[in-house]
């Protein structure tokens, strides 16, 4: 019999944040490959990249650390930011920038906060918002839209584009967002009903993303079944976003476009799902949960409609990230048998 | 059933284990050649003992007297001879040795003259307090508070339901469930005696969902005057206030005492308890337990208490080695032991062997609010962790942590593996120590000041005693000084006299 004291309780339920983080890979899966199948494989590169950048730092700040860096490895977590950071970039874009971008998430914004647990910033969103606002030109050549380009672009061009710098076949092989290709024809003083005619817009929020979207959206479902997530923030990130956009489409549908082309356009569904529901930096009280994705969902919002970047998730979780103290303070539930407020 | 359930927050539904022992008969453990019997086995003032080393006492002997009010006495659990009274290993999660009776069985296990109460309904509900007192009857739930407490306060305020808890909610554990379907008898008039002594207007048995064998033997039982209820399988549905919530749907307020919601709640095993006391004048000396877990034969075993853990398991055909851990109580609320040789004492209901695996490391909270989901007081269980972790212990008290029942939940289900329990009990011991300290400094200078003011109140008392004395001396002072003028007037005068009378004389 060991000499250590144990403490109750002496059984577990065998859940641990290895599982948790495997299954949040597993869950990208499904959008994985309609991104694969609409755009080609280079998102997988991309991902690849950005994975093994994370890993290789996040290894190096274990070290310098002085941390347990197997035990900290086999958490998964570096695999996830990787994995999200990725998906936030164009498949384009020069490993230079994923390098940059993953050594800001991961030592800036996680290691120089303490690690896993003590960041209060989405690293992967924070890694994002510094490339974002570092390299806003090398941003903005996404793949361009699958009813407008022949052919998808084939793995060679992605290697040769994300390894040369300024390759020229960049130009012939990209195009703008939906979501930017509105922003820039709303200014052009277009209306949306001419403006969603564009082949580009796909059925109901731009050709091949608007499945990429729906693919994230049922790998999530399967993490709310496994409990891997909880309910509130995705339900509250799609409400508030439905309900603000309704608002305005109602008040104005010619300025304003549809609540379902900002549900499935850019990266709403892959933040209500994944990157919102990111544990550490959302808000732990039920309610406060439910605050906290309504105010990622306006934010993000009021960003895509008056601000300066087509589409504003990044920005409204770090935002959301900072008012996570406040919520949690204002929204802890009432103990059974408290009296009174 | 008319009752209407209610439910708690959070809570778990867990595998239960418990096919492995509520199958079998409980068996009569032989009887030890020695007994250990800890002076304290309930909450409260330890007990005293009243024999000395080398007397002979008999079964059901009292041989350590209640000293104070939370306290009660404790008996023989066979004939022999009291061969020690020391300092012995207990069940205590810091392995600690506490003052032991230790008795020498003579094999014969005979029995002291006992006096069994008649009538127990034409007695004074106080005077059936003082036979439950006096049987050494306490919470054989495992919270070990004296029931005659309990019970008083029954009589000092009104009481509106009288629960009896047959509900084991936590895993493996077995022994309510057997005593029911053995004695259901002694269960149900336990609980009339209860309900008489406390004069409660309802009053209601809960069993758990899946105790079917239990609920059928006092479902033969009962009459109309008690209320059977099956509640819902969830751990930790047996706890005190969670069955309150769960029965009546009332909050036993933060801090307060189910009483303050007008119930008393006494344990199943209690009740049987008090039937024995009452009718029969018998104390708590033996008990069931539970032995399941990696023992090769899991049963219920009825045991006299100061039988050693390790008897017991031995008695399920397991030895105990360093590839298992001894658990005391269940999984979820028990305590380790890694020295087999405590005794059993009132409040051990199960004693559970597993196998020994290493926790698994402690990993930073990652805030997940697993561990919100399933507390049932509703508490913010990944706060606490990090107010205790810090000694925060205003933001500790600020957050309830004193509210926590630690049943375990949040552990349960934590990914990050933290010990959660742990650090709550740290954190309300760090905030005990903190308030004994305030009240010791709060002490010292009551202290100061009363010394202060006894002080002055002497140099008052001083003062005044002066003055008094100056005034009365002055009085005095007047007094003789007329006194004397008194007396010298009249002596002169007499002297005048008498040279007057002489004068004359000579005249
Ligand atoms: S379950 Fe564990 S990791 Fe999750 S919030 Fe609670 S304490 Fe933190
Ligand atoms: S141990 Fe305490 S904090 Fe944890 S679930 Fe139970 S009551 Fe809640």
């Amino acid at each position: 019999m060991t000499e250590q004291f144990i403490s109750s309780p002496h059984k577990h339920d065998g859940s641990s944040v290895s599982v948790m983080m495997f299954r949040v890979c597993l869950a990208l899966l499904p959008g994985l490959l309609a991104y694969v199948w609409f755009f080609g494989a280079g998102i997988l590169i991309q991902c690849m990249l950005a994975v093994g950048f994370a890993i290789a730092i996040e290894y190096l700040m274990l070290k310098m650390r002085k941390r347990p860096v197997e035990l900290f490895l086999k958490d998964g977590s570096a695999i996830v930011t990787g994995l999200l950071f990725a998906l936030c970039l164009s498949p384009f874009t020069n490993w230079w920038i994923t390098l940059s971008g993953i050594a800001f998430a991961i030592i800036i914004a996680k290691h120089l906060y303490g690690g896993l647990g003590y960041n209060p910033f989405n690293p992967a969103m924070a890694g994002y918002v510094f490339v974002l606002l570092c390299f806003p030109a090398q941003m903005n050549s996404w793949p361009a839209s699958p009813e407008v380009a022949n052919t998808s672009p084939a793995l060679s061009d992605y290697i040769s584009i994300i390894f040369s710098n300024g390759d020229s076949s960049l130009d012939a092989l990209s195009g703008a967002t939906a979501l930017s290709q509105m922003k820039s024809q709303l200014g052009m003083m277009n209306m949306v009903s001419e403006i969603r005619i564009e082949p580009m817009f796909g059925h109901f929020a731009g050709a091949g993303w608007e499945w990429i979207s729906i693919g994230f959206m049922l790998g999530g479902i399967g993490l709310l079944v496994l409990r891997v997530i909880k309910w509130q923030i995705p339900l509250a990130v799609l409400i508030s976003m439905l309900g603000i956009s309704m608002i305005f489409n109602t008040y104005d549908s010619d300025v304003y476009a549809s609540p379902l082309f900002h549900l499935c356009s850019g990266g709403t569904l892959l933040c209500a799902f994944f990157i919102a529901t990111d544990p550490v930096t959302a808000s732990t009280t039920p309610f406060g949960r439910l605050l906290y994705g309504c105010l990622i969902g306006v934010l993000a919002y009021i960003i895509r409609c008056w601000g300066a970047y087509p589409d504003g998730i990044a920005f409204a979780v770090l935002l959301a990230n900072a008012c996570v103290p406040v919520i949690d303070h204002y929204t802890r539930p009432k103990v059974v048998g408290e009296v009174g407020s | 059933m008319t009752r209407e359930l209610h439910s708690f927050p959070g809570g778990l539904q867990m595998p239960t284990f418990k096919t492995l022992s509520d199958q079998e008969m409980s068996i009569l453990h032989p009887l030890p050649e020695r007994l250990i019997l800890p002076l304290q086995q309930h909450i409260g003032i330890p007990s005293q003992p009243c024999v000395s080393i080398g007397d002979k006492v008999l079964k059901g002997q009292t041989i350590a007297r209640a000293f104070g009010y939370v306290s009660v006495p404790m008996h023989a659990s066979t004939s022999g001879k009291i061969i020690d009274i020391g300092d012995y290993p207990v069940p205590h999660p810091s392995e600690l040795k506490a003052p032991c009776i230790v008795i020498e069985s003579d094999g014969e296990d005979k029995l002291f003259d006992i006096r069994p109460t008649n009538e127990y309904a034409s007695v004074d509900p106080k005077e059936l307090q003082d036979v439950i007192r006096e049987c050494g009857i306490i919470g054989l739930g495992g919270a070990g508070f004296p029931a005659h407490v309990k019970l008083n306060e029954g009589v000092e305020n009104a009481v509106d339901t009288l629960i009896i808890n047959g509900v084991e909610c936590e895993p493996y554990i077995t022994c309510d469930d057997r005593l029911i379907q053995e004695k259901a008898s002694y269960v149900v008039a336990g609980t009339r005696m209860i309900r008489h002594a406390v004069q409660a207007k309802h009053c209601v048995i809960a069993v758990e969902e899946d105790m079917p064998a239990a609920y059928a033997e006092l479902e033969k039982l009962i009459d109309d005057d008690i209320e059977l209820v099956k509640v819902p399988t969830r751990y930790p549905a047996g706890g005190e206030k969670q069955l309150i919530q769960v029965l009546t749907g009332k909050e036993v307020p933060s801090g307060g005492l189910p009483i303050h919601a007008g119930i008393v709640m006494h344990n199943v095993a209690t009740a049987a308890a008090v039937f024995r006391a009452v009718t029969r004048g018998e104390p708590v000396i033996s008990r069931y337990v539970t032995v399941t877990g990696l023992v090769e034969k899991s049963r219920n075993l009825q045991v006299l208490l100061g039988t050693t853990v390790k008897d017991c398991i031995k008695a399920c055909n397991f030895e105990a080695d360093e590839n298992c851990r001894v658990i005391l109580g269940g999984p979820m609320m028990g305590m380790h032991v890694t020295n087999p040789d405590v005794p059993v004492i009132k409040t051990t209901n199960c004693i559970l062997v597993q196998e020994n695996i290493p926790r698994l490391p402690e990993m930073p909270c990652i805030r997940c609010g697993n561990c919100v989901d399933v507390c049932p007081v509703n508490l913010l269980p990944q706060q606490l962790y990090w107010f205790a972790k810090t000694d925060n212990t205003e933001a500790s008290q600020r957050h309830h942590i004193f509210d926590c029942i630690e049943c375990g939940c949040c552990s349960y289900v934590c990914p990050s593996n933290i010990p959660l329990v742990q650090y709550y009990r740290y954190g309300k011991s760090q905030i005990a120590a903190e308030e004994r300290r305030r009240d010791g400094a709060d002490h010292a200078s009551a202290r100061f000041a009363a010394r202060n003011e006894r002080l002055q109140k002497d140099e008052r008392e001083k003062q005044s005693v002066k003055e008094e004395k100056r005034i009365a001396n002055q009085k005095e002072d007047k007094q003789s000084y007329i006194n004397a003028a008194v007396e010298r007037s009249k002596a002169k005068r007499a002297l005048n006299k008498k040279t007057l009378e002489d004068t004359n004389k000579d005249d």
